[in-house]
């Protein structure tokens, strides 16, 4: 059966009434197949606002910061040398949800881009549970609006060096500036500037009540002498355990809430830093699943509306070509192989949860016995709404897309001599390269693992953190710089311990040369 | 529900205030590079920005990571050959191995370990041109007319009907429009207040001929509140302008150049890059600089920018003609106590042997004393000529404000041109 072809608009050229029909094509089809979304704000703009964009890490609005600069210098000299492509479009988790367009794209790529980001994108931050409890799409922009102004502030009174190097030190600590086991609570721009001046009067004597030297008031236990005498410790000083009770893993957190010397405006920073990681959180943990979901639904609404006529064959043909070259997946041996692409791997989950549902076979059946015959567009959304990349691809990655991308597991082990192929894409091997895939995409694998263990609050104030280290992994060179820039938070000196089952591998501390000292 | 926007007459370099916190911070590194990049560039070249690179390791932003060592995983598409249980040599190791593995085919092309960006023309110009200054810059009278700058002051009651500060004026028009009603409707609501009590009275004992006149009253009343005028003449505002004389400095530069023949042809190279330099550099830091070309050989001549740098002449050397001339020029267009005067001489060295005593008292008796700075380059690697020795006693009599340097070949130009116009600063402490 053929469709009587009714394009809405043919060839390169696009203008705004253009896209806004296209807009409506496509904000109908994907009603039909109950895509809940923000209301779209798309913004079309010049390669230069776009690479302003990229710099800013995709905030709209961004504070100060040379490593912005650099960043936009790095991307500036790669696309004028044409070693990048600037990406078509940008989306920011935000409500409503804000897409950024290219103003050189063609017709074609503005209405995949739209279908991408708008659609795909924007159902994703709007389902997926992780940026339901991290983000707060309804305030992010007036946090950040509240961000740049408070910083902008703290440059005027302080001066931009002060504010620049206590930026430098918070961010290279911003992955570490998460509770992953509590849920925050929404950051909202008016209640920061409601709160923050009494958040400052009140932060400061909590960090006073910690450090104060003035024994308890006697209502319940005195840590005066008396009870549990010790010989060591004869007047009871280092009682009271230590503190934190408990591993800190948000190094961030701590640090607002107890770092001795900070100033209530420097609290303030780390804690804008704090919340803009948090913010980034879920993205970082969802790059496969988020960018798989738009790549699915973008390639299943353009076929819709090849389908129903509304574009021609010359854009379905230009649109194929960008779709395939957007999931391309080099072999590790070409040239062209920059690791797992994200986009290849998503989509390939995500068609094959589909053709699971659709058409199982008896292996599917085996593997799958709760999805295999399933309504399709439910079991998709269900993927989407309760997963990150870890969990989605243990769940998920089916043989199929094994054998499809031809997955390989290699141990690499520096006390063996060689590299062992430990897996392939055979029935022995599909669990284990599943499981080591989705290992592979674990936050909590990817970044070592560094918690606070100790603030010598009754000694010589120094902090002590613990890096507990995994299969025998060490930490990159860049440690001393990271604890330097800790160091200069925290005031004191600073210890990191590697422990490996129990046993100290290696220790690092700053400043350095209190080790000498000690060797000597 | 979907929204277009059109962002693109928004303002651009939003990353502009970054981009210069990046410069700023790495100041030394680009001001290594910019200064390699002006020795080696040809003259033409001084428009366009500079390729600019730094050590990565210098501009990292440090985060825990993981080292080398220990076991890892990883899983990799496109198997071809291996079975479970392969052994693969090492890529890297002995003989090279067939490539598996992580990150064996990665970072190819440009290296790893220098960040490389490009300097847009105006902030090469910047690091170029960073703590350099005319020397000597000094206040002179204000020049007549053209220092004067029309700057608002306020505002009057008279003036032309373009100047109207609507604003202001509108306000004042409600102020008086208060001030002329008030006290008529404060008698309309007494009148109307009467009234009224006069009417809630029984009607046996209503007083009609108070109402009459009450009504007559408020009617009256009502009247004047309208006929209170809109807008008056004395509302109307205009804003003023005040004549503010701009204090100002002046100045005036000569480049002197010599194209005799014993100029070859890469001195005429030298030169030029020198002038160019020095062209820039008025450019970019002093708006109010005019600049005067003057070539000689055995005859000097003015010429404009464009035939000073590219044209060709070739003839003997008298150096006192171009002095000369320059004095006339002086005096007829840039009288000493208007302008601050700067001569900048680029020569070879080479002049016939009686002129340059003319030369040293040319400037001695008539040029030094009106000029704030000379600066000559001599662009040779032989031995130095008479010219030379008779400039050393000016320089001696002068040397606050006389300099003289030696250029030999391009790689000079640079540090030659930073010394002669270095901040005086530290030379006065």
């Amino acid at each position: 059966m053929s469709v009587a072809r009714k394009p809405i608009a043919t060839g390169s050229d696009w203008n705004f009434s253009v896209l806004e029909r296209f807009d409506e094509e496509l904000a109908r089809l994907a009603d039909e197949y109950r895509l809940d979304t923000y209301p779209n704000q798309i913004e079309v703009i010049t390669t230069e606002q776009m690479m302003d964009a990229y710099a800013s890490v995709g905030m709209p609005v961004g504070y100060h910061h040379w490593s912005f600069g650099k960043q936009f210098l790095a991307v500036e000299q790669a696309y004028k040398r044409g070693q990048m492509g600037l990406a078509y479009e940008l989306v920011i988790n935000s409500n409503p949800c804000i897409a950024y367009l290219m103003e050189e794209n063609t017709l074609m790529m503005q209405v995949l881009v739209i279908a991408h980001a708008c659609y795909g994108h924007n159902s994703f931050f709007k389902g997926n549970y992780l940026f339901r409890a991290w983000t707060d799409a309804d305030s992010i922009v007036d946090y950040l609006v509240f961000a740049r102004k408070y910083i902008a502030q703290c440059e005027e009174r302080h001066g931009v060096h002060a504010v620049e190097q206590l930026l430098d030190a918070c961010h290279a600590l911003q992955n570490y500036g998460v509770d992953r086991y509590k849920r925050p609570s929404p950051i909202s721009a008016e209640e920061e500037v409601r709160r923050q001046e009494e958040r400052e009067a009140y932060l400061q004597t909590q960090v006073n009540m910690l450090w104060r030297t003035i024994p308890d008031a006697p209502n319940g236990v005195s840590p005066l002498p008396g009870s549990l005498h010790s010989e060591a410790d004869p007047l009871g000083l280092h009682r009271g355990g230590i503190y934190p009770s408990e591993p800190q893993e948000n190094l961030l957190y701590f640090i607002e809430k107890n770092a001795p010397l900070l100033a209530p405006w420097q609290r303030e920073i780390v804690r804008i830093v704090r919340k803009l990681a948090q913010y980034f959180y879920p993205q970082r943990q969802t790059q496969v699943m988020n960018e798989g979901w738009a790549c699915f639904w973008h390639y299943t609404l353009m076929n819709r509306l090849y389908d129903e006529g509304k574009v021609d064959e010359g854009l379905m043909l230009e649109f194929l070509q960008s779709h395939a070259a957007v999931i391309n997946q080099p072999g590790f041996d070409s040239p062209h192989y920059s690791g797992l692409n994200p986009y290849a791997l998503g989509f390939a989950i995500f068609m094959d949860i589909k053709r699971i549902c659709d058409a199982p076979t008896d292996e599917d059946r085996e593997w799958f016995p709760d999805i295999a015959g399933s309504p399709w567009r439910d079991t998709v959304e269900f993927a989407m709404r309760n997963f990150k990349d870890e969990s989605f691809i243990q769940q998920f990655l089916s043989p199929k897309v094994i054998r499809d991308l031809k997955l390989f597991l290699i141990v690499d082990d520096d006390q063996m001599e060689t590299l062992e192929v430990a897996a392939i894409h055979n029935e022995r091997g599909y669990r284990r390269v599943r499981e080591a895939l989705s290992t592979q995409y674990a936050l909590s694998v990817r970044e070592p693992n560094i918690q606070v263990v100790e603030a010598a609050i009754r000694g010589d104030r120094s902090l002590t953190l613990h890096h507990v280290q995994d299969s025998r992994r060490p930490l990159g060179r860049s440690v001393y710089p990271v604890i330097r820039h800790l160091q200069q938070l925290w005031g004191f000196p600073v210890h990191l311990v590697s422990m490996e089952e129990g046993r100290v591998t290696r220790r690092y501390q700053w400043p350095i040369e209190e080790e000498n000292k000690e060797v000597s | 529900m979907t929204y277009f926007i059109d962002r693109r007459p928004n303002a651009k370099h939003k990353s502009a205030v970054n981009r210069q916190r990046f410069l700023e911070r790495y100041r030394k590194h680009i001001k290594r590079s910019v200064e390699e990049a002006v020795n080696r560039r040809s003259i033409t070249d001084m428009e366009r920005g500079e390729k600019v690179s730094i050590p990565t390791k210098d501009i990292s932003e440090p985060v825990f990571q993981h080292g080398p060592g220990g076991a890892r995983n990883i899983v990799s598409p496109g198997n071809k050959e291996f079975l479970e249980g392969d052994k693969i040599r090492r890529p890297g190791g002995q003989g090279g191995g067939d490539g598996a593995g992580e990150g064996g085919a990665s970072n190819q092309g440009e290296g790893d370990d220098e960040f490389a960006f490009t300097l847009s023309r105006e902030e090469f110009l910047e690091f170029v041109f960073d703590g350099l200054e005319l020397p000597n810059l000094q206040r002179k009278p204000l020049k007549s007319l053209e220092e004067i700058k029309m700057v608002r002051a306020g505002l009057a009651r008279d003036g032309v009907p373009s100047r109207i500060s609507i604003t202001r004026s509108m306000r004042e028009a409600y102020a008086r429009r208060i001030a002329m009603r008030a006290p008529i409707k404060r008698a309309l609501k007494e009148a109307q207040e009467a009234l009224a009590a006069e009417e809630r009275k029984d009607p046996v004992l209503r007083n009609p001929a108070r109402i009459v006149e009450l009504k007559a009253e408020i009617e009256r009343l009502e009247k004047r509140i309208e006929a209170v005028p809109f807008i008056d003449t004395y509302d109307l505002r205009y804003h003023q302008l005040a004549a503010q004389p701009q204090p100002s400095s002046q100045a005036v530069m000569f480049c002197v150049m010599d194209v005799s023949g014993s100029m070859t042809q890469n001195h005429k190279d030298i030169a030029k890059r020198f002038f160019l330099l020095l062209y820039l550099f008025l450019e970019k830091h002093y708006e109010k600089v005019e600049l005067v070309f003057v070539r000689h050989h055995t005859a000097a001549r003015e010429v404009n920018e464009e035939e000073f740098f590219y044209s060709r002449e070739t003839g003997g050397t008298i150096v006192s003609s171009a002095l000369t001339l320059v004095n006339k020029i002086i005096e007829k267009r840039y009288p000493a106590g208007q302008w601050n005067l700067y001569i900048a001489q680029a020569s070879d060295g080479d002049n016939w042997d009686d002129d340059s005593n003319i030369c040293r008292d040319l400037l001695v008796k008539q040029l030094m004393p009106q000029l704030q700075y000379y600066a000559y380059v001599e662009i040779t690697p032989h031995e130095h000529q008479s010219l030379w020795h008779e400039y050393e006693t000016v320089a001696a009599q002068f040397p606050e404000r006389f300099a003289m340097r030696q250029i030999v070949d391009a790689g000079d130009i640079y540090p030659v041109f930073r010394e002669l116009f270095k901040r005086r600063l530290s030379q006065e402490q």
